[in-house]
């Protein structure tokens, strides 16, 4: 029955699939898909871009992520919100409990609060525990949280760096070849967007926008790549510990998977096989 | 149950022997993976994998249930709850690393697997029970690695979910029903996340379960060997401890050094990028892709764009990526050559290493967008895909001439079995040449 009915249902899923096919060839020669701006502009991260936080032995640069977190209080944090992270969690990067306290204190975004007896809705200054508070903007949708930005975009922090240095005019090869992508009032063009034009216009604009304390030169790229090395560590502000683990266990692993070798063959010694 | 020369129990403690009188249980153990198993003493390092896979589905047993225990199951609290393991649970990061790489480490074990049964036809008389319940567990692992993967409730978790369980739309009359009722809704939300995390945590078990009559009904003809030859003496068999237990032992650390170095260095190099995204049921994601292990059969899924004979294109494709891992049941009765081994069958090996590729190639499709070319190549991969099972298999097993193979597993590893001479009337059975 099996070797009756298998081959006949195999020929009935094989004809289908022929049929499919010819169909979709003929499809492909005659109409084939346009192309579009997007899958002709679109650019990948800069692939050469390099954190102290790569590689296996990887460590976050304590004085960059400092640096980052300036340019996010600076810049960043007028739109977007980091609700994943907590002000203690500053002290990763080497600030002291009253720094902290300080920071949490000072963030012009309040943190909101609800009198449960009266209704009333008010804000309070920070507390170390608190998460950095969400950015609301009426009307026009809320810009996305960055906590999670560089895990949650192909590419990761290069990706990050490559947009904030990627706004550009719109090449005139695009707008010959594509004259209705002319890039709309209200959005601004940058090839590493998926599809070229957002709502951000240029955060990083000009060299010492933002005021490091360590003496840094405050240029564009140098900017945006302290602030993607500090969005790598909020993403994963557990990177360093994850890789100091990791060597620890493969390095045991190596020993032990030896001796177990070893006793492998100790065993079999003599018995072929 | 097993071959007269298996080594008996004897406990020598007083103690043991009490226990043996009343809950045999050591002895069971004995019997089962200890020296009381004699296993066949010419299994290559492809044997290793039924053991790795369990230890995988210990691994994600443990991680899991503790992973549970800080886990919220509400849509509202899921994904954040995600990251707070990540986070601020005591090396709760290591855990949910662990437990979602574990199940791609799952996949890779039970596919090596797989293939091996597929190479060494595994599924033959007298093992066709075994490779039955074995295909049923890679079905539940399938569903319980799905549902895994929707509970952080990521964007891809979401969209994952509204396609798969779309598919059962496609049921005709009662599609749009069954659909509804499935989810506890008209799309993916609390009530699907609810039932999809209690199911995630029901079906370890009941996999587990699979698992211990799929190792009963191993022990009752024995492991198969890279001769497909019968076991027909002592000198043919070790026993399974120390010699398995030794060499397992050496394979499982090969594993995981491969399995931590992913977990502790690239642990969401595996993952998509948009499940980092809160869900959204109002943005779509450009690509929506499940995890790789099941792109294969996404590949055949879609390569289903045109409606064939008034079937719908989407019921076809259902049908057809069901059918995919149906037509594995009937694997016994459509590969009838005698000969188990595929070192011993060279056609039959020809085609083995172009279903290893045609898997490739399926899988590479199944994870890139739903366009030109990719379709096109999916299409002509799916159409190997079920000719090589329903209909090549059996063409090749009727009119391919096998080589000939050893007359023992003594004699293939020893080069000569003195038994042979010895005892002529051990002749193989004609079943067997």
């Amino acid at each position: 029955m099996v070797r009756i009915f298998g081959p006949l249902v195999g020929l009935f899923f094989a004809a289908a699939l022929f049929w499919c096919f010819g169909n979709g060839a003929v499809q492909y020669l005659t109409a084939p898909a346009a192309k579009t701006a997007e899958s002709l502009f679109h650019k990948h991260p800069h692939e050469d871009f390099k954190l102290a936080s790569d590689g296996v032995f990887g460590r976050f640069d304590r004085a960059q992520l400092q640096r980052g977190f300036a340019v996010y209080q600076q810049v960043c944090s007028n739109c977007h919100g980091l609700k994943y992270v907590s002000f203690r969690d500053l002290k990763d990067l080497g600030y002291s409990d009253p720094e902290v306290k300080a920071i949490a204190k000072q963030w012009a975004n309040k943190a909101p609060t609800l009198d449960e007896k009266t209704g009333d809705k008010a804000t309070r200054d920070n507390l170390p525990a608190d998460h950095f508070p969400a950015v609301y903007y009426a009307g026009q949708g809320n810009p996305p949280d960055l906590s999670l930005i560089t895990k949650a975009r192909h590419g990761g922090a290069a990706y990050v760096y490559s947009l904030l240095t990627g706004y550009s005019d719109q090449p005139a090869k695009l707008l010959k070849r594509f004259p209705d992508a002319k890039t709309p009032n209200g959005l601004y063009y940058n090839p590493y967007f998926a599809n070229l034009n957002l709502a951000m216009p240029a955060p990083l604009t000009s060299d010492g926008q933002v005021t490091y304390s360590d003496g840094t030169k405050a240029t564009v790229p140098q900017m945006a790549k302290d602030v993607s090395a500090f969005l790598t560590w909020t993403a994963e502000p557990k990177l360093e510990k994850r890789k100091q683990v990791g060597l620890a266990v493969v390095l045991y692993l190596l020993a032990a998977t030896a001796l177990a070798y070893m006793a492998y063959r100790n065993v079999w010694a003599g018995k072929k096989h | 149950m097993s071959f007269p020369w298996a080594q008996e129990y004897k406990p020598s403690h007083p103690f043991m022997q009490y226990l043996d009188e009343k809950l045999p249980l050591p002895r069971f153990v004995y019997n089962a993976v200890g020296a009381g198993y004699p296993v066949p003493r010419n299994l290559n390092y492809f044997w290793n994998f039924g053991v790795l896979a369990g230890f995988c589905l210990v691994l994600q047993i443990v991680t899991g249930i503790i992973l549970a225990m800080h886990y919220a199951g509400d849509a509202k609290l899921a994904f954040a709850s995600t990251e707070h393991i990540m986070r601020d649970v005591n090396f709760g990061w290591m855990l949910r690393y662990m437990h979602a790489n574990g199940a791609s480490a799952f996949f890779v074990v039970i596919y090596a697997h797989i293939f091996r049964g597929f190479y060494f036809s595994s599924y033959k008389a007298p093992r066709e029970m075994i490779w039955l319940i074995g295909v049923a567990i890679f079905l539940a692992m399938m569903a319980t690695a799905f549902m895994g993967y929707v509970l952080p409730w990521g964007q891809m978790s979401f969209w994952g979910a509204q396609v798969i369980t779309g598919l059962f739309s496609a049921v005709p009359l009662v599609g749009e029903s069954l659909h509804t009722w499935l989810l506890g809704g008209f799309s993916p939300d609390n009530a699907t996340l609810n039932r999809f995390f209690s199911l995630h945590f029901l079906l370890p078990f009941v996999i587990a379960a699979l698992i211990i009559l799929h190792i009963w009904a191993l022990h009752i003809p024995g492991s198969s060997n890279p001769t497909g030859v019968d076991v027909k003496t002592e000198s043919d068999t070790v026993p399974f401890h120390p010699y398995y237990t030794a060499k397992d032992g050496f394979g499982l650390g090969v594993f995981l050094i491969i399995y931590t170095s992913v977990v502790f260095f690239a642990p969401d190099q595996l993952g998509h990028p948009d499940n980092y995204i809160p869900a959204n049921p109002l943005q779509t994601p450009a690509h929506i892709v499940p995890e790789w292990y099941f792109w294969p059969f996404y590949a055949i899924l879609r390569a289903f764009t045109f409606d064939f004979l008034f079937i719908p294109a989407k019921l076809m494709g259902v049908l057809a990526m069901f059918s995919a891992i149906l037509c594995w049941f009937f694997l016994p009765w459509l590969d009838t050559s005698p000969v188990r081994s595929g070192h011993y069958r060279p056609l039959f090996r020809k085609f083995f290493w172009a279903l290893v590729v045609d898997a490739a190639i399926l899988g590479y499709c199944g994870g890139s967008p739903a366009e030109e070319p990719f379709v096109m190549i999916s299409q002509l991969a799916a159409m190997y895909y079920f000719l090589h099972f329903l209909v090549i298999l059996p063409i090749v097993s009727s009119i391919e001439k096998p080589e000939p193979l050893p007359f023992s597993i003594t004699e293939a590893v020893l080069g000569k079995d003195d038994k042979a001479v010895l005892t002529p009337h051990h002749a193989p059975a004609p079943s067997a040449a």
